[in-house]
């Protein structure tokens, strides 16, 4: 059995984006390589504009790049359609967004159930119940979104993506719309599930506290990658 | 299966949230309006069909001026058929000094053969349905001629040389019509009463008739062995011919519920399709999420599929039940419009309804749902990243297709179903371009207005696209609104006024060449116009271009009698105003020539006869050829007198004549009749009042069970102004937020945003009062051949209606949106 460490769930080769507007051709991703380990927690820190979320994009094959390609868990992005790419995160990628994302229709657990659901998971109820007691709203699974505050609509958002136990997690300024206390325990229930589920953690942040309790930090400016603190590819 | 599973346990979510409930409020909607509409139209079709098939009151009726002869009885009791004898004739009934004309109709005991008579025990007393005749000596007499001559139940009436005992009210006998062929209230007496009558002699006109009855192949068996063996002068009636003839006002109001079932399925169309984009883009967020989570295009599109059936399943559901309440009310508004209760129907009208339900969803809903298919997962990051729209073509083809077929049931013409699908096509796309246009002046126009006002104009301005679209719907609400009420109106009245007004109240008949100038001094020194005298000669047709009309083949048993029978001709040197020329030319005034004849269209197809064909005439011992020259279709509903041939001045010179009048009478004037009838005992004087009176009261029904048919589309005009308002309801939440937060007060913000309805609604009710205008007129030309008026109501109320619902819509749609905490709003509330 390989080492855990030593295998690349993500590997970004000569990643670059542009986009048209009105004023001509905009690159806003320029030639970033970097690659990541299993296990490792990741943070994407760079001012605004720098291109943190386009990154995470293509990292999570929301988006495709104009040129270079994303390798996750050893399948080359570019290859794949949408259908092929969709199926890949059902299997290998969680997600947790700055404004929670949850459906309003569905109730705390049913949105916790929605990516088991969609994986074909035979006992979606019964794993959602167990995470969402696990991030500490064993009580209130049958609340809709609007009768949740913003700490326990992130509570809800982290218990959906680690539902499914993932490879790899995405977080994009998970605390951008919690104030700093709940911001923090946020960010101690999410550093405790990604110890206990040996996920990969990928974290964009303005952050730097929160930066600093990554293992390493991938710092972008105007598109470029400037600074990689664990750089050993 | 992981999808539908999914789909079925989030349908549950989905309505329960109430995302989904602008969506199924337009189809059950739909629903609702279609199946009211549909079991009413279903349900007069089978009454209009019953009817026709108890117009015989038999099977088969034999009819003959002269008494029938016992061979056929004894042929017909050789067949195992039932048979009865009716003589009618008119008469006048006397009670004390008051008489009316009245129709006598003598029976024999088995009729009627088929349906049955209904009497009551006092005028306007509750009906009941009686097996038997009246007995000797009684009569039952229509309620109309008991109040003529003052009497009631109980009274004795003098007919003839006998005084008979009024034992009942006739309120219904399947053989009576609803056209002009009961010009008089019935009488009904027992044919052992006939003898002792003296009504019956030389020079009456009776008509007698042997109905027959049985088994169907019996039936057609006893048809087939009397063909032969038939004389001319007996004409034989079968059911099968009577169900052609469909009563006029029936047709009109079916023809009056179909435009608004069209009417409230093209509504329902419009707020189906803005109600799923709605829905669909607010789902966008929802299927960007689900497809970062892991779901495929197929999956999304699937979950979107099995929805929409359910969610058309409900609406289906909801709307029969709602559909059903209001058609059982409107049917008991209309259960004697045609005489009696209205028939039961199947189900039928329901699933119709749901099929109805699923092509509109199919066709408005689903490119909206195609669409949430491609949303980006992006959008999950950045929420201005859309779906490409769907295809022009896709959303065009898949709504004139849904539109097509659904329209085709309810038209059933394809002629009118091009009409219609024109008109609404034009007056989208105009609507469309001059929204445009208008899009662009309220651009330059907003520099010289207060701030409330450039903040609503330059809203409609910038919205550019949308607010064209927004245009053509409220536009083509605004044209229903219209096209239901002022139009509705117009069409209306032009219809009655077809009957009313200048229709004429009186007939005269058998008026003698000599007597038409004195009877004409009598209306002279009554004041009253002097009315058209129209010649009338009985004649027999012997031949066709020189063959004999008895050897010749016919296209129909109609046209074979039109030749057989004894002929009605007349002459005039001009055509009647109630004609219209179809082929040919009609003869100068001075015409000299040798004859010519007019023929009306309908008997020239019936008899196959067209411009060129020869006929000849024997009248009073001579015999007159006549070229036909002209086709003729005539408008019987003008009531005034009409005949399938005419021919051309000179032709029927000194030949047996008597002429015939129609008039309008008003009631001052009525005393001049009595004047008329003394000095000239022989002229028959036919009140039409009654029957106008009648006719009228059908109309009345008519219109008033399809106005309640229309509170269904009134219904679905404004469901479409709220789905259009509704539509736009996220953005307006932001951008008040947004004024308010840059410390417009709410007033201000709301005067905006009033501003903009009103721009909207003035152009949406300008273009459409045009459409409406255009497609009355079509309507009113093509469909229901009146001559439109315009009406310059149409463009102030359309133009005032437009701004009223449209602010009136947006004002409770937009309160929301312009009350909502600026802080909330501009937050954006994540969730």
């Amino acid at each position: 059995m390989p080492d855990q460490s030593v295998v690349k769930v993500l590997e970004a080769h000569q990643l670059s984006k542009q986009v048209s507007s009105p004023e001509g051709t905009l690159t806003i991703l320029n030639d970033v390589s970097f690659s990541i380990h299993a296990g490792e927690t990741v943070a994407v820190v760079g001012p605004s504009g720098a291109g943190k979320s386009t990154l995470l994009a293509l990292l999570a094959g929301l988006d495709l790049p104009t040129s270079g390609h994303v390798d996750l868990n050893g399948s080359n992005l570019s290859d794949l359609d949408e259908d092929g790419r969709a199926i890949l995160r059902a299997e290998s990628v969680g997600f947790v967004f700055q404004s929670f994302h949850l459906v309003p229709s569905l109730n705390a657990l049913e949105n916790v159930m929605l990516p088991l659901e969609l994986a074909g998971h035979d006992e979606a109820r019964k794993a959602a119940r167990e995470i969402i007691d696990k991030v500490g709203l064993g009580d209130r699974w049958s609340h809709y979104p609007a009768q949740l505050s913003g700490g326990e609509k992130q509570r809800v958002a982290i218990a959906r993506a680690f539902a499914t136990e993932p490879a790899v997690l995405f977080a994009d300024e998970p605390t951008g719309n919690l104030d700093s206390r709940t911001g923090a325990n946020i960010m101690e229930l999410m550093f405790e599930l990604n110890r206990s589920s040996a996920t990969t953690l990928i974290l964009v942040t303005h952050d730097s506290n929160l930066a600093d309790r990554c293992e390493r930090v991938l710092s972008l400016d105007i598109g470029s990658l400037v600074s990689d603190s664990g750089a050993t590819a | 299966m992981k999808a539908v599973v999914f789909a079925l346990r989030s349908f549950g979510r989905e309505l329960r949230s109430g995302e989904v409930l602008v969506l199924l409020a337009a189809v059950s909607l739909a629903v609702a309006a279609l199946t009211a509409v549909g079991f009413l139209t279903d349900r007069i079709g089978k009454a209009v069909t019953r009817q026709a098939n108890e117009v015989l009151a038999a099977d088969l009726r034999l009819r003959s001026q002269e008494p029938v002869p016992d061979e056929w009885r004894e042929l017909a009791a050789d067949y195992n058929l039932q048979v009865a004898d009716t003589m009618s004739f008119p008469s006048v009934v006397f009670h004390g000094d008051d008489n009316a004309l009245s129709s006598v109709k003598v029976v024999s005991d088995a009729y009627p053969l088929r349906g049955s008579v209904r009497v009551s025990d006092e005028l306007f007393g509750e009906q009941r349905t009686v097996d038997g005749i009246p007995r000797a000596g009684e009569v039952w007499a229509d309620g109309a001629l008991l109040a003529r001559v003052g009497a009631d139940v109980g009274d004795t009436l003098d007919i003839g040389e006998l005084q008979l005992k009024v034992s009942a009210v006739l309120t219904y006998r399947p053989d009576q019509s609803i056209g002009f062929a009961s010009l008089a209230p019935t009488v009904i007496m027992n044919i052992a009463d006939i003898g002792a009558s003296g009504l019956i002699g030389e020079g009456s006109r009776v008509r007698y008739a042997l109905l027959v009855a049985g088994d169907e192949t019996d039936v057609a068996g006893f048809n087939e062995a009397i063909q032969d063996i038939l004389p001319d002068e007996i004409r034989v009636r079968s059911q099968e011919e009577s169900s052609e003839r469909a009563y006029n006002a029936a047709d009109r109001a079916q023809q009056f519920l179909s435009l608004t079932a069209v009417i409230s399925l093209l509504l329902s169309a419009v707020a189906v399709a803005m109600s799923a984009r709605r829905f669909a883009t607010r789902r966008m967020d929802t299927v960007a999420l689900m497809k970062s989570l892991g779901a495929t295009q197929g999956f999304v599109i699937t979950v979107s599929l099995v929805q929409l059936v359910l969610l058309g399943a409900l609406g289906v559901i909801t709307g029969s039940v709602v559909g059903f309440a209001a058609e059982e009310i409107i049917a008991s508004i209309l259960s004697d419009l045609l005489a009696g209760e209205l028939p039961d129907t199947g189900l039928r009208p329901v699933i119709l309804a749901s099929g109805s339900a699923l092509v509109l969803m199919m066709g408005f809903a689903l490119p909206s749902m195609i669409q949430l298919r491609n949303t980006p997962p992006l959008r999950i990051l950045r929420h201005d990243e859309m779906p490409p729209s769907p295809s022009r073509l896709l959303v065009g083809g898949l709504s004139l297709m849904a539109v097509a077929a659904l329209l085709y049931r309810s038209v059933g013409d394809p002629r009118m179903l091009v009409i219609l699908i024109g008109g609404i096509v034009v007056i989208a796309g105009a609507l469309y371009l001059v929204g445009r246009g208008l899009v662009a002046i309220i651009g330059r126009a907003r520099s010289g207005v207060g701030v409330a006002w450039r903040y609503g104009l330059a809203n409609v301005a910038r919205r550019g696209r949308d607010s064209a679209v927004q245009v053509v719907a409220f536009g083509l609400g605004i044209t229903v609104l219209l096209l239901l009420t002022l139009v509705r109106t117009d069409l209306l009245e032009g219809w009655r006024q077809t009957l009313d007004e200048n229709a004429p109240n009186h007939f005269l008949i058998n008026i003698q060449p000599h007597e038409v100038e004195p009877v004409g001094e009598i209306f002279v020194a009554n004041s009253v116009e002097v009315p058209v005298f129209t010649p009338l000669v009985r004649a027999r047709m012997t031949t066709i271009n020189g063959e004999s009309v008895k050897d010749r083949t016919y296209p129909n048993e109609d046209g074979k009698w039109l030749a057989n029978r004894e002929a009605n001709l007349s002459w005039s040197a001009e055509m009647s105003s109630s004609n219209e020329l179809l082929q040919g030319q009609w003869w100068p005034a001075d015409y000299a020539g040798p004859p010519l004849v007019s023929i009306e269209e309908e008997a020239a197809t019936n008899a196959g006869l067209g411009i060129g064909d020869k006929l000849t005439f024997f009248v009073a011992g001579r015999e007159i050829d006549a070229e036909i020259a002209s086709v003729r279709k005539i408008n019987w509903d003008s009531f005034q007198p009409n005949f399938f041939l005419v021919l051309s001045p000179g032709a029927l010179d000194n030949m047996p004549t008597t002429y015939i009048s129609s008039m309008r009478i008003s009631e001052e004037k009525q005393p001049m009749l009595i004047e008329l009838m003394r000095k000239h005992p022989s002229i028959s004087v036919i009140d039409l009042g009654a029957i106008l009176q009648q006719v009228r009261g059908i109309i009345e029904k008519a219109s008033l069970a399809v106005q309640a048919v229309f509170v269904f589309t009134l219904a679905a005009g404004i469901a479409v102004l709220f789905a259009a308002v509704q539509s736009t309801i996220d953005e307006r939440r932001f951008e008040s937020a947004m004024l308010r937060a840059l410390g417009a007060r709410r007033r201000v913000v709301f005067a905006g945003v009033m501003a903009e309805f009103a721009a909207l609604g003035a152009a949406a009710g300008f273009l459409a009062s045009a459409g409406a205008s255009i497609l009355a007129a079509v309507v009113a030309v093509q469909l229901f051949e009146l001559p439109y008026q315009f009406n310059p109501l149409i463009w102030i109320a359309g133009v005032g209606a437009g701004i009223f619902v449209v602010c009136i819509s947006g004002f409770f749609a937009a309160r929301g949106a312009v009350n909502a905490a600026p802080v909330d709003v501009l937050r954006g509330a994540p969730v």
